[in-house]
């Protein structure tokens, strides 16, 4: 039940004074409640738990962190040892199906 | 699915791998405090990929294992009452009170629910007029926004048979907690992305100064995972204890400024007694009292009920990071997700029935 997870908002309501929305995730479509993010308007992700959006995911965040991640491997294969680098990549790592 | 996928990616996932081999020279021991944290690592097999000095320890951070026997004991009671609809995320339904758990109520003829949101529970007693609908609200600051506002919705429209079971926990007195006990062995922390997504990151600084370790807020996701194992080790090697974000895209330090404003109306802070921990004092949250004709504790008089935990079951050693769940002599055999002896093995959530649902066979098969 601690899942959070994130989905696009298709469109948005009022109920009993609420403001609410219908979300999709990935497919799978649910009442949302917006009260917590009041102003998140068709198209923009947020992220539900139990059919609450408790934030909009910050997608210039999201792509920075990514980024953020790319460099470190650049990087390593910059400064980092070449031929081992070279090996990683020919075998499959070590444990990753263990 | 947006930013799910991308946070996956294997090929990045080894890049951090391989920063992470690089920079760790000593022992890093760090405990994950979120449920959901534990169960992506166990999943992914996280943990087996780092180097050996580099050791996750599962934290107290499923609100499905650490609700307090006697607050089970008190929806089994309030669920068996002829006149109430009890609602309930699904988890809770196989929680083993004292005696028996929901499950067993409903299959007694007792009318319990699972819903999706406490808003559905409102919606129930809306329809259902004649009935007592009852929601068990439990959770971390992640899901207390959500209970909040069903409360204020519900005096807000005057629905009257409609109450709240509130056990509502919280994650930095639990920190506090994790670090005063005498066993204590951790170095550093995971935060709990979602609970900051709520709360923001204000709590933390205070906490990593005064037991001078790193905290660094993550998400869920295994890249995620991994950049928050990357951060920590970084840190201890350079001997900083700071509080690190990395899960921006989902934590904005502030928090969420409506969402704290519901809580402070709704909720006010009390002692809460953790499952297989004890009490912790200002862990949680209870309805504040204006609230209070909201409360099902008051409803349905059950605040007497009291009870102790007696079984052979070592979830408490648990949840507080002191042994892994294969250390419990009754895992895997007396104790499995089907037939749970404690609460760590009925939740996705928790550290037992993450280790039963991906380490059974090696582990029982090691012992
Ligand atoms: S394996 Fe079962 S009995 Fe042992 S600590 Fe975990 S929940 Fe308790």
């Amino acid at each position: 039940m601690c899942l959070a997870v994130p989905g696009r908002v298709l469109h948005t309501a009022e109920v009993d004074g609420v403001p609410m929305a219908e979300v999709d995730f990935g497919g799978v479509r649910k009442e949302v409640c917006l009260q917590y993010v009041p102003d998140a308007v068709s198209g923009e992700y947020v992220i539900v738990h139990v059919g609450f959006a408790i934030q909009r995911l910050d997608e210039i965040s999201a792509r920075a962190t990514l980024a953020d991640f790319e460099r470190l491997g650049l990087l390593e294969e910059e400064f980092g040892d070449g031929l081992e680098a070279a090996a990683a990549q020919q075998s499959p790592k070590e444990g990753t199906d263990r | 699915m947006k930013y799910l996928d991308e946070f996956s990616d294997p090929r990045l996932a080894e890049r951090l791998l391989d920063q992470i081999h690089a920079s760790a020279t000593r022992p890093a021991v760090m405990m994950e405090v979120c449920g959901g944290q534990t169960h992506s690592i166990i999943r992914h097999g996280i943990d087996q990929l780092l180097p050996d000095c580099v050791e996750m320890i599962h934290g107290p951070g499923c609100p499905v294992c650490v609700t307090p026997l006697e607050i089970i004991d008190r929806a089994l009671a309030i669920a068996a009452r002829p006149e109430v609809v009890f609602c309930s995320f699904g988890d809770m339904l196989r929680v083993p009170g004292s005696g028996r758990d929901l499950f067993s109520v409903k299959s007694a003829g007792g009318d319990v629910r699972v819903v999706y949101s406490p808003l559905d529970a409102l919606g129930l007693a809306r329809e259902n007029p004649d009935r007592e609908v009852v929601f068990f609200g439990i959770g971390f600051e992640t899901t207390a926004p959500a209970n909040a506002m069903t409360v204020h919705q519900a005096q807000r429209l005057g629905v009257r048979n409609f109450s709240l079971l509130v056990s509502h926990v919280l994650v930095p007195p639990a920190v506090a907690a994790v670090m005063e006990s005498p066993d204590c062995r951790v170095q550093a922390f995971l935060a709990a992305g979602h609970v900051c997504s709520v709360m923001g990151t204000s709590q933390y600084p205070s906490l990593a100064e005064k037991y001078r370790v790193p905290i660094v807020v993550t998400g869920f996701e295994p890249l995620d995972i991994l950049e928050g194992i990357r951060r920590v080790v970084l840190q201890l090697e350079e001997g900083r204890h700071e509080v690190e974000n990395a899960y921006p895209r989902a934590v904005p330090a502030s928090g969420n400024l409506p969402a704290m404003e519901m809580l402070r109306d709704v909720f006010e802070v009390t002692d809460r007694t953790w499952r297989g921990i004890g009490m912790i004092p200002d862990s949680g949250w209870r309805l504040a009292e204006k609230y209070a004709e909201f409360d099902a504790e008051r409803r349905f008089d059950v605040a007497a009920i009291r009870t102790s935990e007696s079984s052979l079951c070592r979830s408490g050693e648990v949840l507080q990071g002191l042994i892994k769940p294969h250390a419990c002599q009754a895992f895997g055999k007396e104790c499995t997700p089907r037939n749970p002896l404690g609460a760590t093995m009925v939740s996705s959530e928790g550290a037992c029935s993450a280790y039963y649902a991906y380490r059974r066979l090696e582990l029982v098969d090691a012992k």
